[in-house]
């Protein structure tokens, strides 16, 4: 099997408990809500690598550490790159901080999408809200290493046209005659001229070979749980479908037990999960 | 004679008929006609009479609904290989919302007095095809819970 950044970078830092200091070189904001930082090491210049879908803890000094996927490209090693929604205490001040502040990062931590396995599959990646953010690196892995795959389809759903992340790469990933991107939101009005409606909807209408197909899934949970029976329905089976879960994730090293799902910690175990191994689990309301 | 060959493919290769059976569909053909609209053109406003539904061909349909002081909101839209309409099956037969070709769009109509009409005459074809709409609106109310809850907004406490 060819090694591709997808595998390299799996193994855990030499200490994964104590956080490096970083320095953040960029500040972009995405959304009202969501904003890009780019992080450099505040010492050394070692490049960071990392597996697509895999997460840092960001620690912000004196506030907090929170759970943050990388939504960079894995072959950029020169700098760590996260989209954040302010959702809480910690990303609220993550959002705060300015180009040359210093955060803590801890990682990168997690299982990765399995790309080694979808190679020669058609991929379905399919992504909701800021949950594209996770799958962004996978993609840039599958387009930079494009003849490794059948098929690659992206279908993205949002809350309105204002809310769509990564507008501008959505349009040029759209441009290309060897991807195509399809992209719904809940609600518009006329001026928006694109498919209203959930993403599964966009599913059914993709044209590719479910058969050998492999889904990459990754947004709000109640999302995945309707993704999955759409794809069983076209003929995608549930050992060929990963999901990305997430979870009150502290230590990210398995020793905490916050992040605790059913008998799998979501920080180790995951957070990215073959369907078929955590099905049972994804409607216990109580998990 | 009316001849129905044209809109007997047309209906044959719609994946909302497929599988009828050969009559039946002879017969839904002999209520079919082919439309087409241009990208803007209203197909048809709410509170107008429903006496069509329409299965999409080619093109895009966003269904609207109008609220006074707003401006137009899209509840959904239909693309090819779907159908839209159903307020013809349910009194007062008026529809409830807008239908807007958001591209230019071929859509076959079918008329609901002549479906009704047929229907009567043969029970078993509107069993068939009450079938085929039934998953149709299962869906949609689906797909509507969904945007109803906004999954992708901030979580409560945070709005």
């Amino acid at each position: 099997m060819p090694a591709t950044a997808a595998t390299a970078a799996t193994a855990l830092p030499a200490d994964p408990m104590v956080p490096v200091p970083y320095r953040i070189t960029r500040v972009a904001r995405e959304l009202s809500d969501t904003f890009t930082v780019d992080l450099v090491p505040a010492r050394g210049k070692a490049p960071f690598r990392f597996a697509p879908g895999q997460f840092n803890m960001l620690y912000v000094y004196g506030v907090g550490e929170v759970p943050i996927s990388i939504s960079g490209d894995p072959a950029d090693g020169a700098r760590v790159r996260h989209t954040i929604r302010a959702v809480g205490t910690v990303t609220d001040a993550l959002r705060r901080l300015k180009k040359g502040a210093m955060v803590g990062l801890r990682g990168p931590f997690g299982t990765p999408w399995p790309l080694d396995l979808t190679e020669g599959c058609d991929v379905l990646i399919i992504g909701g809200g800021v949950g594209l953010a996770p799958l962004r690196p996978a993609i840039y892995e599958v387009l930079n290493n494009r003849d490794r795959y059948g098929k690659v389809c992206l279908f993205y759903g949002a809350r309105t046209p204002d809310d769509i992340l990564f507008r501008g790469e959505l349009e040029k990933w759209r441009g290309r005659f060897d991807m195509f991107v399809d992209v719904t939101v809940d609600r518009a009005t006329g001026r928006w001229a694109g498919p209203v409606g959930v993403v599964t909807q966009l599913i059914r209408r993709g044209g590719f070979d479910a058969y050998h197909a492999c889904a990459l899934v990754c947004g709000p949970e109640v999302m995945m749980r309707f993704a999955v029976p759409t794809l069983n329905e076209i003929g995608v089976a549930n050992d060929r479908i990963f999901v990305s879960m997430e979870r009150n994730m502290k230590c990210a090293v398995g020793f905490c037990g916050h992040c605790q799902f059913g008998g799998a910690f979501v920080c180790k175990d995951g957070p990215v999960f073959r369907y078929d191994t955590i099905s049972k689990l994804f409607n216990v309301r109580e998990l | 004679m009316v001849k129905t060959g044209g809109m007997y493919d047309l209906l044959a290769e719609h994946p909302f008929f497929a599988g009828m059976d050969k009559g039946r569909m002879e017969v839904v053909a002999g209520c079919a006609m082919n439309e087409r609209f241009e990208a803007g053109q209203y197909i048809f406003h709410e509170g107008e009479s429903a006496d069509k539904f329409y299965l999409v061909r080619h093109g895009m349909v966003a269904l609207e609904f109008h609220v006074p002081g707003r401006e137009q909101t899209v509840l959904d839209t239909v693309h090819k290989g779907e159908i839209f309409g159903w307020s013809w099956m349910v009194s007062p037969y008026t529809w409830s919302f807008d239908a807007r070709a958001v591209e230019l769009c071929r859509l076959v109509s079918l008329d609901a007095k002549c479906l009704r009409g047929k229907f009567d005459a043969d029970n078993s074809l509107g069993y068939d095809l009450l079938r085929r709409f039934i998953p149709v609106m299962a869906e949609r109310l689906s797909a509507a819970r969904m945007q109803m809850i906004d999954m992708y907004g901030q979580p409560p406490d945070r709005k």
